[in-house]
């Protein structure tokens, strides 16, 4: 029986205020990462080499550190996309209710990531499904960068002739993961407020895959961009308009300091009740936690769910107009940089209750525990998924995604975070 | 007509059929009656009563009852009927005469303005120019003027100063100060109310009474109160009945039924002629080029574009402004305020009434662009938001800018506060006093922009629900009141006007209808 006697060592190589302080203020103590360390809050750069199979690297069960081996099975997206879609093959296949389609042959409960195609590998598949539609537009976006990085859209079959495979420009040598990219059907109807595009930033922690746990961060926030939207073809090329990230929109013109450009997801609530009702409200905020639970369950069976890791993803979401939400793509390091004060105390808030679920009692870990953190410490988390919860609730209430908390909160849509089988929103 | 001078019901009757005739709703029930002549159920024998219940049953009857109601919401009885126009607008001369100054300064720095950066106060645009105002209409929040030279008119403060030093010249006070007279700021004897009567008036915000704001929240099973209240405003708005939701919103109003109980009580319907009028406004936004029009930009810029809630409606407010600023028909609101604001014509058209255009008495638009931000939260259609906005301000924002003596006028709030204070909590009025932070210097900030920028949006549209249900805007005061009393003990330990400033710098956590009914019901006296 081990005593758990001294202080949680922890090591990182993210320079962040917000990590820093929350480690300092629970007395941890730092180390460089060839000491014993308790704790480490890797970049993904680093997490690659810990798990790879050349370093042979072991941790001990009083290690915990902060990405899974396999994120990128969820966070790259290329491979997000891939698991879903062979997520709802094998529904299909199994003849699970979830799989449905409707006359068009659309997923009726599945389908909330857009149209994608891998390129160059699927190109002539994109092609086919292109020429179905051609006055639509594409984004097109590199599978290894963050940040808005070498995005760009297309709405003409020529702007991306270099990814033909029978292009004799096109490179199969160099068919290494930096040069892939996807291509997603733009969604070019999103949901205006004051006449400009946002998109949803969502923290979701994961601190077992199998059985499937997850929390949400109930302070997410709207990222606004700083142009107004216009799906106008001369504005294509501007990315002020079209992306939302912060790290393009920081560089704009109308980049403002104060607020920088961001609601709480509170205020959007608000203001969507307020001017569209709270029915459609709160559909609209149980289909957004169903995507997110679906998304999780769809890489559950591929992810290595060593039991010293747990993972906080940022995940973006767009609305449309008809208020559906759409997944655009998962992040395994949400930006911990603050562009604004309040950002920085929502961070560290982030980081604060995520160590607490995540390093319980502030003490040195023992990666054997249940994982099963009691309420009083969740924070600003909330139970969005606990499959082990919903299991004991008897086989058919799986489908239901019932949170395990039992109080329900109001304003909690995670209590209804599953669709019932047979459906109110048919 | 020659009325019996002791009864005023007749004058008032006489007033509103007066108003109401020869307006839209009036030509539609004309419009109405007439097609109710094909009606089998109508008899030439029983014409007036017949076509009475048809009105009545296909719901005209109540749209001239919500006419009527808002009639007598905004325009207030008059005194005597043979009061002169004056006495409507402010029964008090020496509160005129303070406006009068006040309004007179203030055109004073307008004018010295345009004759500073060489602008006149009104011009009409050129055509290339009028062009790209209108392409851009929709995003004027892009733009980015040279507002260097533009200051805004007056601050707050200046305004204030000007409240501090009214006094009544019928009033002796040669006694000296005792523990009787009035410690705060405001020192001219206005009849203000004292808790118990405040306790009355608000009696809906009772504690054994159901809130929003309160018996919503998330500990308490919607079962007890909010499933019922809901239900409740769903059977008002089917009825369309004014009079009843204004009762209703007295608890608040559920989020997704604020927009159209407000509009009902407000009696907005946004008829084909209003969108007609809004256009027009816009068109004469896109003609002529005021002064006002960059102090509206600056100020925008300085405070909603800042704001963390607001920065998204930045491009609604311009366009609700600019609008504003040149529609005439706020005017005749002005008959019963005690401001009397500065005309001035189109350059080169002096005289030529449709060429007209006016400076609302609040040319500091700080205030206004906070009390019209709120409202993008509930209503996105231009005109709709604007009409909103209109009516909000003839019948409540005016009062926070200009000097008068109503109940709910500025003077008033300020001194129900003060009053509030010093007799409900003393010890800390007198701290506050004499380390220099008169709590007026801190609060008047608050209600002069009606609390909006300061409280969270939701909690914000929870105040202002009572602001609407009760027709008055006392609450602000008794709201600042209540806060005081919130940080007492924080408040009590400052030793400097700073200090309190900064205990009070944040209320965007606060949750106002708790701290109301504590004040109001719950605070021993």
């Amino acid at each position: 029986f081990r005593i758990m006697a001294g202080k949680v060592k922890w090591v990182t190589d993210i320079e962040k205020s917000v990590l820093i302080n929350n480690f300092e203020k629970r007395g941890w103590i730092q180390v460089t990462e060839n000491e014993d360390w308790n704790f480490y809050w890797m970049s993904v750069q680093t997490i690659r080499n810990v798990f790879s199979v050349e370093t042979g690297y072991r941790l001990s069960d009083d290690q915990i550190v902060n990405h899974f081996p396999n994120h990128y099975e969820l966070t790259r997206k290329d491979l997000m996309v891939k698991n879903i879609k062979r997520y709802r093959k094998e529904l299909e296949k199994e003849g699970s209710p979830l799989a449905e389609k409707d006359e068009n042959g659309k997923y009726i409960y599945l389908d909330f990531v857009p149209v994608t195609f891998m390129l160059p590998a699927d190109y002539n598949l994109f092609v086919e499904e292109f020429r179905k539609n051609p006055s639509s537009t594409w984004i097109m976006k590199p599978c290894g960068k963050a940040q808005g990085k070498g995005i760009f859209l297309i709405n003409k079959l020529s702007q991306i002739k270099k990814w033909s495979r029978d292009s004799k420009t096109s490179s199969f040598v160099s068919q290494s993961s930096k040069e892939a990219y996807v291509i997603s059907l733009y969604i070019n109807n999103p949901l205006l407020i004051g006449g400009k595009k946002f998109d949803l930033r969502l923290y979701v922690l994961v601190s077992t895959y199998r059985p499937l746990r997850c929390y949400m961060y109930k302070l997410g926030f709207c990222r606004f961009c700083t142009v107004k939207y216009t799906p106008s073809t001369s504005e294509l090329d501007n990315m002020f308009v079209h992306l939302t990230n912060v790290a393009i929109q920081k560089h704009g013109d109308d980049y403002n300091h104060i607020h920088g450009g961001k609601w709480t997801v509170s205020n959007l609530r608000l203001y969507l009740e307020s001017t569209r009702g709270k029915e459609v409200t709160n559909k609209l905020f149980d289909e957004i936690h169903w995507i997110i639970v679906q998304s999780l369950k769809a890489v559950a069976p591929v992810m290595n769910n060593d039991k010293h890791c747990f993972e906080c993803y940022g995940y973006d979401i767009i609305i449309d107009d008809k208020l559906k939400p759409w997944l655009i793509e998962v992040n395994a390091s949400p930006s911990l940089t603050s562009s604004t004060a309040n950002d920085r105390i929502l961070k560290y808030n982030l980081i604060n209750d995520t160590l607490n679920i995540a390093v319980p009692n502030g003490e040195i870990p023992d990666c054997k525990w249940n994982k099963s953190p009691p309420k009083e410490v969740l924070g600003n988390y909330e139970v969005l998924y606990d499959e082990e919860m919903a299991q004991s609730d008897g086989p058919d209430r799986d489908l239901r995604s019932r949170s395990g908390q039992s109080t329900a909160v109001k304003g909690n849509r995670a209590r209804d975070s599953g669709k019932p089988v047979l459906t109110t929103w048919k | 007509a020659m009325l019996d001078p002791d009864n005023g019901l007749s004058f008032t009757i006489a007033r509103i059929v007066q108003r109401l005739k020869g307006s839209s709703l009036h030509s539609q029930l004309e419009r109405q009656a007439r097609i109710s002549l094909h009606k089998p159920e109508i008899k030439l024998e029983s014409l007036k009563e017949d076509i009475k219940d048809f009105l009545k049953t296909s719901g005209w009857e109540k749209k001239l009852q919500n006419a009527v109601y808002s009639e007598l919401n905004v325009f207030p009885s008059p005194c005597h009927p043979a009061a002169p126009p004056e006495h409507m607008k402010e029964p008090l001369a020496y509160m005129r005469k303070a406006q009068g100054s006040w309004e007179k300064r203030i055109l004073k720095s307008l004018n010295s303005m345009c004759t500073e950066l060489s602008i006149p106060l009104a011009q009409k645009r050129p055509v290339s120019e009028q062009k790209e105002l209108l392409n851009k209409w929709n995003e004027m929040g892009t733009d980015e003027p040279d507002l260097s030279l533009f200051r805004p008119v007056y601050a707050p403060k200046d305004f204030l100063e000007v409240l501090t030093n009214l006094r009544n010249p019928n009033y002796e006070n040669g006694e000296q100060p005792s523990f009787r007279s009035h410690l705060g700021l405001i020192q001219v004897p206005l009849k203000v109310k004292d808790i118990p009567e405040l306790k009355e008036d608000f009696s809906e915000l009772g504690l054994n009474i159901g809130q929003l704001g309160i018996d919503d929240s998330a500990q308490v099973p919607p079962e007890f109160f909010e499933n019922e209240h809901v239900r409740v405003g769903q059977k008002v708005l089917a009825e369309q009945d004014s009079a009843a939701a204004q009762q209703y919103v007295r608890q608040g109003c559920p989020t997704a039924l604020r927009a159209d109980l407000w509009a009902l009580i407000l009696n907005i319907s946004n008829q084909p002629e209003d969108i007609l009028y809004y256009e027009q406004l816009k068109s004469n936004v896109i003609q002529h080029d005021l002064l006002v029009d960059s102090l509206i930009f600056k100020d925008v810029k300085l405070t909603a574009s800042n704001d963390d809630y607001y920065f998204v409606f930045e491009d609604y407010l311009y366009q609700v402004l600019l609008c504003f600023s040149r529609d005439t028909s706020v005017l005749e609101h002005f008959t019963y305020s005690s401001a009397t604001p500065p005309k001035s014509y189109i350059r080169g058209k002096l005289g030529m009434e449709e060429y007209a255009v006016f400076y609302p008495p609040n040319v500091n638009y700080n205030s206004f662009i906070l009390s019209v931000a709120p409202l993008c939260f509930l209503y996105h259609e231009p005109s709709k938001l604007y009409q909103i906005f209109r009516e909000m301000y003839v019948r409540f924002f005016f009062r926070l800018h200009s000097i008068s003596s109503h109940p709910s006028g500025i003077v008033s709030l300020c001194l129900l506060f003060e009053t509030l204070l010093q007799t409900h909590l003393p010890q800390l009025f007198y701290h506050l006093r004499e380390i220099g932070a008169q709590p007026l210097r801190i609060s008047f900030k608050w209600m002069v922009r009606a609390f909006s920028g300061y409280l969270a949006t939701d909690q914000l549209l929870l105040l202002w629900d009572r602001i609407l249900g009760y027709n008055s805007l006392e609450i602000l005061a008794v709201l600042a009141a209540a806060v005081f009393a919130f940080r007492a003990v924080n408040l009590m330990e400052v030793t400097s006007l700073a200090a309190a400033e900064a205990v009070l710098a944040d209320l965007s956590t606060l949750k106002v209808m708790p701290l109301l009914q504590i004040f109001l019901f719950a605070t021993v006296t």
